[in-house]
């Protein structure tokens, strides 16, 4: 017991590792995602077949084969990415296409008539995006995508598998050195599961904000 | 016709893949005039309408609102206006739809405002100022922090001629905006724009309301087949029954509201 007690800090870098790996994951691959997804929707059809071809492609392959292939492929390329942005890297890949599906849902169940509403009175494409489409498909995107972070915190704890020193990681290595692997794990679950309990009340109240249906 | 028409349209053609909506449309509409396009479903009125401000793109013909070509730069090249331009000369042409398309997430007054601040770029006061006068035109003052949720019908359809009024537009396209509407709604929403027709406005509206067609509007248009059939003063045309066999169908469906 003491043994886990003194690890506590190491364990705490490791939880560390994951919130930033979980962060930029999210961050990044809703930038992507977001700017994607318009482009599948709205974008010449070149852009759309190419967008539609990477989003199955990605969503088809299981998000392990995903990051080996990225931390194997990448250096015969010339591209030397360290272990944490391989598994980054791979992680906003992966992402990425799924925020796509979410953005070409929330805003493809918009009525048409919006759009010409903005058309109508003289707003042009951004604007009508901007101030019209955008904060009405916010309300059906959000649910999927706060749920797709969760995801994202889970499946953060796959770049242990390329020896980054994460929560999943560092557990593992406490284990290593202590053989007491129940308590460990039992820690860990009760980690993952304060994160994303506390994510999913947060998106309660996001999801509260942006419903203007008033209650 | 003369160049002091307002809209001019001629040969106006439209086809939807192997559909020919619209066949060689000529009319025109003069400053302040009324015009009402009546007319059977598929006979391609509701698609004119849309032709109008560029909601649909049309094949042939010309369309133009104050001598400037609507939706291409000049009618012989066909090249299409830039987003930005195609934007401004919409903002010239108002539009209250069928279904309202009320924009949901904003209120009463916020959709009046959205046109006058990011297209008209008034300031935030001048904008809600405008907002409020043209909310209490169509009755509705006390709904500005309305969500159109919270709004019956006529309310959302009176809400949707402010919206496009507010812009001070130079001709109003109505597109049959009370046949969403239970009926006893529909007469709130017909006064506003008799109002609107008092004070000068420029209107072509699509409707199915023939009597309101006949006492509001300075000319009806008949249109079947995606050519106009028949026009004239609401008298004119009425006494074209005699000769015009289509038009005699049409309005014998309505024998008992017509009058």
């Amino acid at each position: 017991m003491d043994a886990i007690i003194y690890s506590l800090p190491f364990l705490m870098n490791g939880l560390g590792v994951t919130l930033l790996v979980s962060a930029i994951v999210v961050a990044l691959s809703l930038v992507i995602g977001v700017l994607l997804g318009i482009g599948l929707i709205y974008g010449p059809w070149p852009l759309r077949w190419l967008i539609r071809l990477l989003s199955d492609c990605i969503r088809g392959i299981p998000i392990l084969v995903l990051i080996f292939v990225v931390y194997y492929g990448l250096p015969p390329l010339g591209l030397n990415l360290s272990s944490f942005w391989a598994a980054v890297l791979a992680l906003t890949v992966f992402k990425s296409a799924h925020v796509i599906e979410y953005v070409r849902g929330a805003v493809t169940s918009i009525p048409r008539g919006q759009m010409e509403a903005g058309m109508a009175i003289g707003l042009i494409f951004p604007q009508r995006l901007r101030y019209v489409i955008l904060p009405q498909a916010m309300r059906r995107f959000l649910p999927p995508w706060l749920n797709g972070v969760t995801d994202a915190v889970k499946g953060s704890a796959l770049v242990s598998l390329l020896g980054v020193v994460d929560l999943m990681q560092a557990i593992n290595q406490v284990i290593g050195r202590t053989y007491e692997p129940l308590p460990l794990y039992v820690l860990g679950a009760l980690m993952y599961f304060a994160i994303n309990y506390s994510l999913s009340t947060l998106s309660k109240v996001l999801e509260r904000r942006y419903s203007y249906i008033r209650e | 016709m003369t160049a002091t028409n307002l809209l001019q349209i001629d040969k106006l053609s439209k086809s939807f893949a192997e559909n020919q909506v619209l066949k060689s449309i000529d009319l025109s509409v003069a400053a302040g005039e009324v015009v009402s396009v009546i007319g059977p479903s598929g006979s391609g009125k509701t698609t004119l309408l849309r032709c109008v401000n560029f909601l649909e793109v049309y094949d042939g013909g010309s369309i133009q609102i104050d001598g400037r070509e609507v939706g291409y730069v000049d009618t012989s090249s066909r090249k299409r206006r830039g987003e930005v331009d195609l934007a401004g000369m919409r903002a010239e042409t108002g539009m209250v739809f069928q279904s309202f398309n009320l924009f949901p997430h904003l209120t009463a007054e916020q959709n009046v405002m959205l046109g006058l601040r990011r297209v008209r770029k008034k300031p935030l006061k001048e904008a809600r100022e405008i907002a409020q006068h043209w909310l209490s035109r169509v009755g509705l003052s006390h709904k500005a922090d309305a969500l159109p949720s919270e709004l019956s019908g006529g309310q959302q359809q009176r809400v949707g001629i402010a919206r496009a009024v507010a812009m001070d537009p130079k001709i109003l396209l109505l597109d049959e905006i009370t046949s969403a509407l239970d009926p006893e709604l529909v007469n709130e929403v017909l006064d506003v724009v008799r109002q609107l027709a008092v004070d000068g406005m420029t209107m072509l509206m699509v409707t199915h309301e023939i009597a309101f067609a006949r006492d509001a509007s300075h000319r009806i248009v008949f249109m079947a087949d995606g050519l106009v059939s028949a026009q004239g003063k609401p008298d004119d045309l009425m006494a074209e029954v005699a000769t015009n066999e289509r038009l005699r169908n049409f309005l014998s469906r309505f024998s008992a509201t017509a009058h």
